[in-house]
């Protein structure tokens, strides 16, 4: 069972979001860097990349495969986490914790509204 | 689990990662029962395996085996296979995926060679790989089958009772494959992860071989491609018997080919197969075998370029273009880097 922490919003394509006063973290979810294997590259946005939701917005690429990370709100890209690029896999280690991948700068309050609670991410996850 | 072949194979059974290590650095096994073993006995074996073959079985010994291609009349890669020569008969060991394509062909030209061609579906297969590899068999088996383990040569077998004990592999490292019944396999593999052998699933097993400058059938070669292409001239023997393939091989050896060389990749992402390789004079190739290799720590391939490849190179990563540098492979044996930049 992979771990879907409640606190957190779900895009469909695999994104968690974590809004703090407007500001959004984003990473991939447990199930989805169990699915890719051990990560072996981590390619970010630049810092000030204006996004829609549903924008590419980075790869991460396994030893199986590569796989698009798309923005789950649209706004500004305002931080990337630049640990990856020598330790990709504290995505695998720690996928909402060290592995968060980048924040943005929300600019659609009502897009955080779009996404999965965890119980429908979840209910995904099993109709998968 | 992923369907190969027909058959449910795990990709892998922990950490990916971690297994390929396991057989750089102690030992791993592999449940290769997949693979298909095909034995051809018979007055004729010897001069219809001449024939068949692109290597030729008279430059070994009975207790050694050959790896070899089996060609079609355009010089085209029907499967590549390890042929293990016995005293009046020998063994094949060819791929799953092309199994009913190999069958059909042997048959086909089993005409005018007095042979019997028969398929050993009830063998399974473990490929027990890593530095510790043979030392941990040894000890589990004792007796007479220890002693086969211990002391084969590279390449050489030996056979006792239903079981065939051959020192060959697919990842660079030493190591032993073992044909045995289907219980005896399951005895075996019980006892090897009880003392720590890592069970090792297709992934590693794709990682290892890669950084072993080892083909895989469908990617690296396939019918439209020689051995000349495909980095297996060793392979061919041209010596003055006719073998399926040889005029075309000879032409194409007049006229030039492509080559298949390594590389690794010094921009950034990961080298996948597909991906398009730019040269400094405008020509194009292809990588036909990509990843990333856990013990050098970066992306390596295997690339079918125009003749003459040196240096650096441009590859097409998500429409950007990476460099990388052209190597002769294998990139990895006995768990150092050994390439060699070209």
């Amino acid at each position: 069972m992979s771990e879907i922490p409640a606190e957190l919003r779900y895009a469909s394509s695999h994104e968690w979001a974590k809004n703090e006063d407007g500001t959004v973290t984003v990473g991939i979810t447990d199930h989805a860097q169990d699915a890719m294997g051990d990560l072996v590259y981590v390619e970010l946005p630049e810092v000030g990349l204006v996004v829609a939701a549903g924008d590419e917005a980075g790869v991460v690429e396994s030893v199986k495969a590569a796989s698009d990370i798309y923005a789950p709100v649209s706004g500004e890209v305002v931080e990337v986490n630049e640990a990856l690029e020598d330790e990709p896999e504290l995505v695998n280690n720690a996928p909402y914790e060290g592995g968060w991948l980048f924040k943005i700068k929300l600019s659609e309050e009502t897009d955080l509204d779009n996404l999965l609670t965890a119980d429908q991410y979840q209910a995904q996850i099993d109709s998968e | 689990m992923v369907d190969f072949g027909g058959w449910d194979m795990p990709i892998n059974y922990g950490s990916q990662i971690e297994e390929h290590h396991a057989v750089r650095q102690k030992a791993g096994v592999f449940d290769v029962s997949h693979m298909t073993v095909v034995e051809i006995a018979g007055a004729g074996a010897r001069d219809y395996l001449r024939h068949l073959l692109a290597n030729d079985v008279d430059r070994i010994d009975p207790g050694r085996a050959l790896y070899t291609g089996m060609l079609n009349d355009r010089g085209g890669i029907i499967d590549d296979l390890i042929v293990y020569k016995r005293d009046n008969s020998y063994r094949l060991v060819v791929n799953c995926a092309t199994r009913e394509t190999d069958l059909a062909w042997m048959e086909s030209h089993a005409g005018g060679f007095a042979v019997d061609i028969s398929e050993r579906a009830e063998l399974a297969m473990l490929a027990v790989q890593g530095p510790e590899a043979r030392n941990i068999v040894a000890g589990l088996l004792g007796g007479a089958r220890a002693d086969a383990v211990q002391s084969l040569k590279v390449f050489a077998f030996a056979e006792d009772g239903d079981w065939m004990i051959a020192r060959t592999g697919y990842t660079g490292e030493d190591g032993v494959e073992i044909m045995l019944p289907g219980p005896d396999a399951v005895k075996l593999w019980g006892q090897l992860l009880e003392v720590g052998v890592a069970p090792t699933g297709l992934g590693a097993r794709d990682t290892l071989r890669l950084e072993a400058g080892l083909n895989l059938y469908g990617n690296d070669m396939d019918q439209e491609i020689t051995p000349w292409e495909a980095n297996m001239g060793w392979t061919v023997e041209l010596n003055d018997r006719d073998f399926i393939g040889r005029q075309p091989l000879i032409n194409q050896q007049h006229n030039g080919h492509r080559e298949l060389v390594g590389l690794i990749l010094e921009g950034k992402g990961v080298l996948r197969a597909h991906q398009t390789v730019l040269m400094p004079n405008g020509e194009e190739g292809e990588i036909t075998s990509g990843t990333f290799s856990p013990t050098l720590g970066k992306s390596i391939a295997l690339a079918r370029l125009p003749a003459g490849a040196t240096g650096k190179v441009d590859v097409e990563i998500r429409n950007k273009r990476q460099p990388a540098q052209v190597v002769r492979p294998p990139f990895v044996r006995n768990g150092k880097a050994v390439y060699k930049e070209v």
